[in-house]
């Protein structure tokens, strides 16, 4: 994979998901959220730890973008329009969090895919569009080079 | 507060009824219950009513409009997959709390076909098949491959999941398949999530299932004991908080805070538990559910499959009416259809798929998100 696919131009783009930072300038990432009272990562922002109920104790964090896989399933049958098969894998991140996305750049065979093996982060144009036109900035997971 | 016991229950065979209304399939099951315990629409209390589908349409009401407008209160309860088992856990607190001491419990669902689960966007584009799956298939697919990672169960072993319960359910007329699935078949079948293929999806099929309970005073003076199944434990928890909730719905923890209630509760552990009916949504979580219910260690689960010891005559047979794989999952229904079934062999009228001598029962499901309730049952003394 080369640089340029993992740093796409993202002026145009929107984030799939509001947890998706677009920076002016800089490399697009997930943020989190962790608790400074009990130490819960989340993703995204949020106002209150759903683990010890602190209150404003959540301070914005930049996740990871490297991370292992925990465990996945391969999708054969899914919504109609959407491409099959992919793999839908569950995956820790460095540091904390955790994350859903598809595994991309590997064979969709059980053979292949090994829970617990590095992955880490790609961020590319969706290949959808919404209704009005806009194009979308969305994150893979891809085996670790 | 009194004992509380089912003293009616009942429901119809689950299959695909297009044509027949939503509030019609809980009428017919809730006059079965009545029937069954020897009672009519006048002498019940109050009527709490499940269904998910139409939520906000005022069910339990309507089903009162087909057999009988008392002017008793009616509770609407709507919890996932759990919905049934919600309406009866609020008829047994009313009956615990001595509010009402004889109360009719319906849950009923019109399903359609089809996936369940991931669905469109609220804003900007779909992400399914972006961001992984939504769908129910591939979340207890990863549900199942947590299992596999720690303790190294297969495939294989979560298919012969899928060929116990379809063999059950051949000996169940009320349930919706009476097919034998064998191994190779279920493992044969199309694969809609790895490692769930479509023989170890539970069947969308529509269906209710009534019961009518009350307390043992009212159970006395009716002369109904000896039929009638005491309610030892109902529990309900939701999800206590666990790192990767955001993106790996968890249906283990839920499931074992429950547990630990219900034997307190019942004062009785799992080693004394006849039969189960669990939340067989999708083959891999019957695997999840023994070590969660503490039928076995939760390595062992694999084992208990291999050697049939969750089979009808095993060591602790679950799912003997053919479970949601087979003899169907309508949501709202299935929380009082799986007390059908337990309450049922406890009367020993189970027929073919009787489990000899049963003197207690648990039912456990889960509405993700999550909701999980067990009850567990014991024969009237």
């Amino acid at each position: 994979m080369p640089p340029s696919d993992k740093n796409p131009s993202t002026s145009a783009l929107l984030p799939v998901v509001d947890f998706l930072k677009i920076p002016e300038g800089g490399d697009p990432y997930l943020e989190g959220s962790r608790c400074s009272q009990c130490g819960a990562t989340f993703l995204g922002e949020r106002s209150a730890c759903s683990s010890c109920g602190a209150r404003e104790q959540l301070e914005s964090i930049r996740l990871a973008d490297q991370g292992e896989l925990y465990v996945y399933s391969i999708v054969h049958r899914s919504f109609p329009g959407i491409e099959v098969p992919y793999v839908s894998a569950i995956v820790d991140l460095e540091g904390g969090g955790t994350v859903k996305g598809n595994l991309i750049n590997i064979d969709p065979e059980p053979e292949q895919i090994k829970m617990g093996m590095p992955v880490e982060l790609v961020f590319q144009k969706a290949p959808r569009k919404d209704a009005e036109g806009n194009e979308y900035l969305t994150y893979y997971f891809q085996p670790k080079s | 507060m009194s004992d509380v016991y089912v003293i009616g229950i009942d429901m119809i065979k689950f299959g695909r009824f297009p044509d027949i209304t939503v509030p019609k399939l809980g009428a017919t099951a809730a006059n079965m219950a009545l029937d069954d315990a020897g009672l009519t629409i006048q002498d019940m209390q109050a009527l709490y009513s499940g269904n998910l589908g139409q939520a906000a349409a005022m069910v339990g009401q309507r089903i009162l409009a087909e057999i009988g407008q008392t002017g008793v209160p009616v509770v609407n309860c709507a919890n996932a997959c759990a919905t049934g088992a919600t309406a009866f856990r609020e008829g047994w607190m009313a009956i615990k709390a001595g509010v009402y001491d004889m109360v009719l419990c319906v849950g009923t669902e019109q399903m359609g076909k089809g996936l369940l689960g991931g669905g469109g966007a609220s804003k900007g584009i779909p992400t399914e098949g972006l961001l992984g799956s939504g769908t129910m298939p591939a979340v207890f697919a990863e549900a199942g491959m947590e299992h596999a990672r720690n303790y190294g169960t297969s495939f294989e072993q979560f298919a012969k999941v899928s060929v116990k319960n379809h063999h059950h359910s051949t000996l169940n007329p009320k349930a919706m398949y009476q097919i034998e699935t064998p191994l190779e078949t279920v493992m044969g079948a199309e694969m809609i999530a790895y490692p769930n293929t479509k023989l170890m999806c539970s069947v969308n099929v529509d269906g209710a299932a009534a019961a009518v309970i009350c307390s043992e005073e009212k159970a006395r003076e009716l002369g109904k004991m000896d039929r009638a199944v005491k309610v030892r434990a109902s529990v309900m928890t939701s999800d206590p908080f666990q790192a990767r909730n955001m993106s790996m719905p968890d249906v283990n923890t839920c499931t074992q805070l429950a547990a630990k209630q219900a034997y307190e509760m019942a004062g009785v552990g799992p080693e004394e538990i006849d039969l189960v009916e669990l939340h067989d949504c999708f083959a891999t979580a019957e695997i999840l559910h023994y070590g969660n219910l503490g039928l076995g260690k939760p390595e062992e689960a694999g084992r208990m499959i291999d050697e049939g010891e969750t089979a009808l005559g095993g060591r602790v047979p679950v799912n003997v009416s053919g479970g949601l794989l087979s003899k169907g999952h309508p949501l709202g229904a299935t929380g009082i259809a799986n007390i059908y079934e337990v309450s049922t062999h406890l009367r020993g009228e189970a027929g073919q798929r009787q489990v000899e001598g049963a003197r207690l029962g648990l039912t456990h499901v889960i509405g993700l998100g999550s909701a999980c309730a067990i009850h567990i049952l014991e024969k009237a003394q």
